[in-house]
């Protein structure tokens, strides 16, 4: 029974391995550390909630063929994403600039923080105003 | 009373945020960002003819519809009749990229179906869909007379998609009164 709970585990581990081809493209690791973190970073446009490296529909391969094609260029890492933003919005990208639109995206948690906080400590020191009622508590302490 | 105020105010925006978000049809359709700017630049091979080609040049002049399209693709095919409608009634001319196919499916598919396209560009590596920012076919630009993209569909187009989103924009923004 153990045997095959682990032979079963260890096939888990190998499946996504063998469906994509995100094996080594560069010799270089410097080059290939460049290629991993960016194929992590770009989502897959078919395929929503993955990033092309994790996915194997055509789209996500064929973006990967063309971030190889950019660094083997030798652009950098700002005109590859560059490339996608233009031809596929700041939503191609897992962490979009803050710039311009996107802006908002990174400023409103901590405007929320800000604003609730705010909103707790008005709540609290009104609380703490609040005459605190004896004959009350020593009520409800006595039953 | 006043307590009342920020609470409210809060639920009004949550709400409007609900509202908006529930409204506004596939989540998963993505603006393209070429609305409004130059059409990417392209040159292909044609698909009926290799040794020809089809370039951005061809498609000025007049307002022109691309629409991407392949033969593994449903929706091209429930859309397929109305392309060949629109090319019946003169409406507009119709330019094909014919995306990550193979040309023999392609040519068939063309020869089976009816051909509404004045040309097919053909983009087997899938490198000018790309440069278009093409996610999924089939998807339809609408590209006006001096080489702007205009509008952007997604998914099988219609007569109702049509005289909706395309047909206002030709006789008003698209240079195509004339």
């Amino acid at each position: 029974m153990k045997h095959i709970l682990v032979l079963a585990i260890a096939m888990l581990a190998v499946a996504p391995v063998a469906a994509i081809d995100t094996g080594k493209a560069f010799d270089d690791p410097e080059l290939q550390a460049r290629y991993e973190k960016l194929i992590s970073e770009v989502r897959c446009l078919k395929c929503q909630n993955q990033s092309i490296k994790d996915s194997n529909v055509f789209l996500a391969s064929d973006l990967r063929r063309e971030i190889r094609r950019l660094i083997a260029e030798g652009k950098t890492d700002a005109e590859v994403l560059d490339f996608l933003v233009t031809r596929y919005g700041e939503f191609a990208l897992y962490r979009p600039r803050a710039t311009g639109k996107t802006l908002i995206l990174w400023v409103a948690p901590f405007l929320l923080v800000i604003f609730g906080g705010f909103a707790m400590f008005r709540v609290l020191r009104h609380r703490m105003s609040l005459p605190i009622d004896d004959e009350r508590a020593a009520k409800e302490q006595s039953e | 009373m006043s307590r009342y105020v920020l609470p409210l105010v809060a639920v009004v925006v949550l709400v409007v945020f609900l509202v908006v978000g529930l409204k506004r049809g596939d989540p998963k359709a993505l603006p393209s960002p070429f609305i409004g700017k130059p059409a990417p630049e392209f040159e292909l091979p044609t698909l009926k003819d290799p040794s020809a080609t089809i370039a951005s040049e061809d498609l000025q002049g007049k307002p022109a519809l691309v629409n991407v399209w392949a033969t593994w693709c449903v929706g091209c095919r429930a859309e397929h009749p109305f392309l060949l409608e629109l090319a019946a009634e003169n409406s507009i001319p119709v330019y094909g990229i014919n995306w990550r196919d193979t040309r023999a499916e392609a040519l068939r598919w063309i020869e089976q179906l009816g051909d509404p396209y004045i040309a097919s560009g053909f983009d087997g590596s899938g490198r000018v869909g790309i440069d278009w920012g093409v996610y999924g076919a089939p998807e339809t630009f609408l590209v006006s007379a001096d080489g702007v993209v205009l509008h952007k569909h997604l998914g099988p187009l219609n007569r109702q998609a049509w005289e909706r989103d395309f047909a206002p924009l030709i006789t008003t923004g698209g240079g195509a009164a004339q």
